[in-house]
């Protein structure tokens, strides 16, 4: 769907030194209009440097980025078509909440109505209605949040810069505000980019996400091929809990690979299973999700493979439980996560039982 | 009794330092020349003679001129040295500030005669120039020091923010930066007018023909007729200077609960 709209911003091999510091090696990527699009990686991984360079308040040391074909170099930010919500909100603590939404219209030709309309337009557009003649400092938390948010959309961005926005609110109020920041950018059409640390928030709300570390790309993708195929055991390691079994390449042959995973056998799995194992200790790998093991329960039959397992420990979460459980033949317990359906009990440690998996959902790292 | 003697510390203490300002007013109504007790009667005047004394009037031009100047020169350089050493990185900065606000704890008398040395070498003729020079030398490292909190406390976004709604540099500094430091300007300017205002050394040096309020002061000090005026004259400094800091404290807080800011009680 993405792929047919036009590219809005490219980043071509942008590096960036802070004195002897690397800080971006070598950043490629294009990023649509109209995408929401997130930077996700652990801190100092220089996401946020990143999104400093298409706002303008960082230069780059060499490479190029581009905002709608154009070269921004010798664009300064005040001239960018960018406007920024900061992680501490940065709202104007000595005016109104109405001034520091029409703060950007101030060089506006229309006349003052016309501004306070638009003003209480954007207002409206993240639920502040009728908010405009309080003092910003008397303002919650989240409400600062989507005064930010009005200020910057109030100048009808081209991007909109999103630098870490939800990681000072609570947990309810992180997850209200995700839904909504969703909701707006599908509302007004801007191209979304958001700075992140938090794996989930990524996943919930982007079309793409680039995952990096130490200052490059360690993989761009929709979130369901980050989640189902992460391109490296680091990636993995990062996004997700994945667990992890030691592997033998049999051989290789045609885009088949047949492994040997320990309490797995013998696996033939396809091409574009198999990921770089950057990350990892040791050799070669075979990871999974823990939601893709299940417990096969009186009656049941398994997909691909079945085998006999032992619970070692049970986490219960109301509507989910999580088993720590030994596969046959394995060394070390391997997570799995099961749906608690009614009728259905939740196992006790100790409990022999047999699970099943299937090839698919199966990655191998080497 | 809990802190039975911290009590008859702090009491002892603010005694000592108030006791003696209180002793103005009594001596400035005193119908008597002589500074001691008994008192000999109520009388307004010592006040009256104030009005009448062409050198103090002159004297008291001088200083306010003199406090006015210093004041104003040496915010606006504590503006400039506050805003470098919070937003920018240059090398030696360290040294350069370190450098500048050296005349905080360097004797004021060494600074007075090596600027008179100065002034006399190169033939600059003594005045309340000379003095507004000597003045500023001493009031800047104050005022840096006010200054310099109150621009650490400002968060660098609110600059790229304003910057990113459109504004240029010098826009940012006037719509956003500007305010928010205003309540450490009105406590630099309050602060580097009062230390000019009563400063001794520099004046006494500096001043030539035209002496200070302070210089005044101590020059009639040596004449026990004009005591008793001079106790007056300090009884009007001292309401004077209680309504100014009050009016101050009163903007200062008046500032911070517009903002919604924490006070940390500043300097006042």
């Amino acid at each position: 769907m993405s792929s047919e709209k036009p590219v809005m911003i490219e980043f071509r091999d942008v590096h960036k030194y802070y004195g002897d510091y690397h800080a971006l090696r070598g950043i490629n990527a294009t990023i649509r209009a109209g995408e929401f699009f997130s930077l996700l990686g652990p801190s100092g991984c220089g996401k946020t440097t990143l999104l400093r360079t298409i706002a303008g308040f960082e230069g780059i040391s060499s490479g190029a980025v581009m905002i709608g074909g154009e070269d921004m170099a010798d664009v300064p930010a005040n001239q960018r078509p960018t406007n920024m919500v900061f992680q501490s909100y940065a709202i104007f603590p000595h005016l109104t909440v109405a001034e520091n939404v029409g703060f950007g219209l101030r060089k506006d030709p229309r006349s003052k109505a016309e501004k306070a309309k638009a003003v209480e337009d954007a207002l409206g557009m993240v639920g502040l209605t009728g908010y405009g003649a309080r003092a910003a400092h008397a303002l919650s938390g989240g409400q600062r949040q989507r005064v930010a948010l009005a200020r910057a959309l109030i100048l009808k961005p081209k991007v909109l810069l999103l630098d870490e926005p939800l990681s000072a609110l609570d947990k309810k109020m992180r997850e209200q505000m995700q839904v909504e920041l969703i909701k707006l950018q599908r509302q007004v059409g801007i191209t979304f980019i958001l700075v992140t640390h938090d794996q989930e928030e990524a996943l919930v709300m982007s079309d793409r996400i680039a995952v990096m570390f130490e200052g490059q790309i360690a993989q761009l993708a929709d979130p369901e091929t980050l989640y189902r195929r992460p391109a490296s055991r680091k990636v993995a390691d990062f996004i997700g809990t994945m667990n992890f079994l030691p592997a033998k390449i049999l051989s290789e042959a045609g885009g088949k690979v047949e492994v040997e995973a320990q309490g797995f056998g013998k696996i033939t799995l396809n091409d574009d299973q198999v990921m770089s194992a950057e990350g990892s200790a040791g050799g070669a790998t075979v990871g999974f999700r823990p939601e893709t093991l299940t417990i096969l329960f009186d009656g049941q039959t398994g997909s691909d493979f079945e085998s006999e397992a032992v619970v070692e420990e049970v986490v219960y979460y109301g509507d989910m439980t999580y088993y720590d459980i030994k596969i046959k033949g394995c060394d070390t317990a391997v997570r799995l996560s099961m749906r608690n359906v009614f009728g259905r009990p939740v196992l006790d440690i100790g409990t022999k039982t047999r699970v099943a998996w299937s090839a698919g959902a199966l990655v191998l790292f080497r | 009794m809990n802190g039975g003697w911290f009590r008859i510390y702090a009491f002892g203490f603010l005694l000592f330092l108030y006791a003696p300002i209180l002793l103005l007013p009594i001596f400035a109504f005193n119908d008597g020349a002589i500074v001691a007790f008994p008192l000999a009667g109520f009388t307004t005047k010592w006040f009256d003679q104030l009005w009448v004394e062409p050198a103090l009037h002159q004297a008291l031009k001088n200083s306010l001129i003199i406090a006015v100047s210093a004041s104003i020169l040496s915010t606006c350089l504590g503006v400039f040295a506050a805003r470098a050493s919070t937003r920018y990185n240059f090398p030696l900065k360290g040294g350069i500030i370190g450098m500048i606000m050296l005349p905080l704890v360097l004797p004021e008398i060494i600074l007075a005669i090596a600027l008179l040395v100065v002034l006399l070498g190169i033939g600059i003729p003594l005045s309340i120039y000379t003095v507004i020079l000597g003045h500023v030398l001493v009031c800047t490292p104050f005022s840096i020091a006010v200054l310099t909190a109150a621009f650490q406390s400002l968060d660098k976004s609110l600059e790229e923010a304003a910057y990113d709604l459109g504004e240029t540099p010098a826009s940012t500094f006037r719509l956003i930066i500007l305010p928010l430091v205003t309540p450490g300007i009105i406590s630099s300017l309050l602060m580097t007018f009062t230390i000019s205002l009563d400063e001794f050394l520099m004046a006494f040096f500096l001043a030539g023909t035209e002496p200070t309020l302070p210089v005044y002061i101590f020059s009639q000090f040596r004449f026990p007729k004009s005591v008793p005026v001079v106790l007056a004259l300090g009884t009007v400094l001292v309401v004077a200077s209680i309504i100014l800091l009050t009016i101050a404290e009163y903007f200062r807080r008046r500032g911070i609960a517009k903002m919604g800011g924490k006070d940390t009680g500043g300097f006042l």
